[in-house]
């Protein structure tokens, strides 16, 4: 218990370090989203230095687990860890949205290193990770493929089609995470366009649903654990979170969901992740 | 006479004995595609999708990405329309090894009416970075394509049709993705076309003998990357183009020869397809004779070119 007791401390001090980056590089980017990508933080922090199994010298190992970032607008997020762990060096998060930079506004699998999937479209990534799923079930690998999505992305359409085949073709290898922050482009998703009963909709696709507190490392780790325990079905993490977590001003305030701080108020978020 | 369905089917059941990568996916249409009887035969590599045609895209690009080939199958208007922006941001931006084989392009879908006739796809296809667009002319050619199609790396666009046509090309006959065929010769005119408009091509030239002008039949199997060299060739060695496809002429292989035209070669030029307009429902025949995608109209049309160019002549001379 001890040495777990340590692996979420030094989650927790990723995740802070993660968050830094995000906030500089929207920051220097100067447009972007920091809400979505500061509540989904903690689970992709969890994901990337604790949960996955990946080689950053070797992008393509066939054996790695997978990563889809179906919310393709929280790539900061996603260049963030990619850099720390590895992939590529932490110096060129400055260059994102610029031109020239290999670190596009939505996630480019062909310019940078580590992204699995073009995605920004929203509601397409689900439908991707079935696909690499079933690759995956035919040859027989033991890879495990991670699906993020946004609570307002579950309102397009071709996510429960993909809900439908991942059931249908009894994909256990795939586990979506739903980033229920409760607040989407135009406001509150309950007001927007309802999405509740979000674990009865997804109990009825078939799905097995773990819900929890999508910023306790420990809650997090756990559902990893059980998701991949679990066979014949695939199976959805919702986890509640709250938008824009870690700095003050931006937390539940949906004007912040594609904003990117001025110098300011950058300063004053670092001030608060340290 | 056969459909170039039945000729993908076929393809697709020999490519599956040679190359176990190949897997297909369609969306509850497998009768309609002939993707049927590559699911009887390996059943372990054909996933129907059920009636979600963007959850299936997205599917084939998963695919893709753990080194399968995968075939998706439905008809042309729901691969283009319904899952445009699939086939566009999951497939054709990170140029992904996905084939999109449509059938039922065109109006010969026939009693369905337009709802399932597709008259646009070429030009959307056309129109996404990344994407090659081929309209094969027969059975034999549509074999050729898919099989071809594999040997690319990246996402292609086959259009194929419900109804049977004649065969127009053989086995020995060239097929190479980007290099149009000329199947006929003559030196006054030019007529290239694709899918079924092939045959009724080789048709309107022969009419056009009779009246003693001599037309030089292309088939463009590949509308886009779309052979710009043979373009201007036929246009140097005869004196106007006419361009026949079962296709809006906004958009399709009339637009992607006049882009040539004006560009590089400035051609008496005229076109033969769908007059911006939905068909009908009707017998495929019917439809055709109903919209002008016949002989007759090409042959029309070929007079009224040649008769413009002299006039023009004429006119010349005069001043």
């Amino acid at each position: 218990m001890v040495n777990r007791a340590k692996i979420i401390k030094d989650l927790q001090k990723k995740a802070r370090i993660i968050r830094r980056d995000i906030i500089q590089m929207l920051y220097e980017a100067g447009s972007g989203h920091c809400g979505g990508c500061l509540s989904s933080t903690d689970i992709v922090t969890a994901l990337y230095f604790h949960h996955l199994c990946y080689k950053p010298d070797n992008p393509d190992w066939p054996e790695r687990d997978r990563f889809i970032l179906s919310k393709g607008h929280c790539v900061p997020l996603l260049y963030a860890v990619l850099a720390e762990g590895g992939y590529f060096p932490k110096g060129e998060l400055k260059t994102l949205r610029k031109i020239g930079s290999h670190l596009q506004g939505h996630p480019d699998m062909r310019k940078t290193k580590g992204v699995e999937a073009s995605t920004g479209s929203l509601g397409q990534g689900l439908s991707i990770a079935c696909g690499i799923a079933l690759g995956g079930k035919m040859d027989k690998k033991s890879y495990t493929v991670y699906a993020l999505l946004g609570d307002g992305e579950i309102q397009e359409g071709q996510v429960w089609e993909a809900a439908m085949f991942a059931n249908h073709y009894h994909l256990d290898n795939i586990v979506a995470i739903i980033d229920r922050n409760r607040l989407q482009v135009d406001g509150p998703t309950n007001k927007i366009m309802t999405i509740e009963p979000l674990v009865d909709k997804w109990k009825a696709f078939g799905w097995k649903v773990i819900t929890i507190d999508g910023h306790d490392m420990s809650q997090i780790l756990d559902a990893l654990e059980k998701a991949k325990e679990t066979k014949d079905r695939p199976t959805v993490v919702i986890a509640n979170t709250i938008k824009g977590k870690g700095v003050s001003f931006m937390e539940n305030q949906v004007n912040w969901h594609g904003k990117a701080p001025n110098k300011e108020e950058a300063e004053k978020a670092l001030s608060e992740l340290t | 006479m056969k459909s170039t369905r039945d000729a993908y089917g076929e393809a697709l059941v020999e490519l599956g004995k040679s190359n176990k990568n190949v897997v297909v996916l369609d969306a509850d249409v497998s009768k309609a595609t002939r993707t049927k009887k590559f699911a009887e035969q390996f059943p372990g590599r054909f996933f129907n999708c059920g009636c979600a045609e963007q959850n299936m895209m997205g599917v084939a690009a998963g695919l893709s990405l753990t080194g399968k080939i995968p075939f998706a199958s439905t008809f042309a208007v729901f691969a283009t329309c319904r899952a445009l922006d699939q086939v566009r941001n999951t497939i054709a931006y990170p140029r992904l090894n996905v084939k999109i084989v449509a059938t039922h392009g065109g109006i010969t879908v026939g009693a369905d009416g337009p709802s399932h006739q597709s008259l646009e796809d070429m030009a959307i296809m056309r129109a996404i970075p990344n994407m090659i667009v081929i309209v094969p002319a027969d059975a034999i050619e549509t074999k050729k394509a898919v099989k071809e199609s594999v040997k690319y790396e990246g996402p292609i666009y086959i259009r194929l049709g419900r109804a049977e046509v004649p065969i127009v090309t053989n086995k020995d006959s060239p097929f190479a993705i980007g290099e149009a065929n000329v199947i006929q010769e003559g030196d006054d005119i030019t007529i290239i076309a694709c899918g079924i408009m092939v045959a009724v091509s080789l048709e309107a030239a022969q009419l056009l003998e009779k009246e003693g002008i001599k037309a030089k039949v292309v088939n463009m199997h590949t509308i886009k990357p779309i052979d710009e060299d043979l373009i201007i060739k036929v246009a140097r060695e005869t004196k106007a183009i006419v361009v026949a496809e079962e296709h809006n002429i906004i958009g399709g292989l009339g637009s992607a020869v006049a882009e040539i035209l004006c560009n590089k070669i400035p051609t008496p030029f005229e076109q033969v397809g769908m007059r911006d307009t939905f068909a009908e429902s009707g017998k495929p025949e019917e439809l055709l004779a109903k919209h002008g995608l016949t002989a007759n109209t090409i042959v029309d049309v070929a007079r009224k070119v040649l008769k413009s160019l002299k006039g023009c002549l004429i006119i010349e001379k005069k001043s």
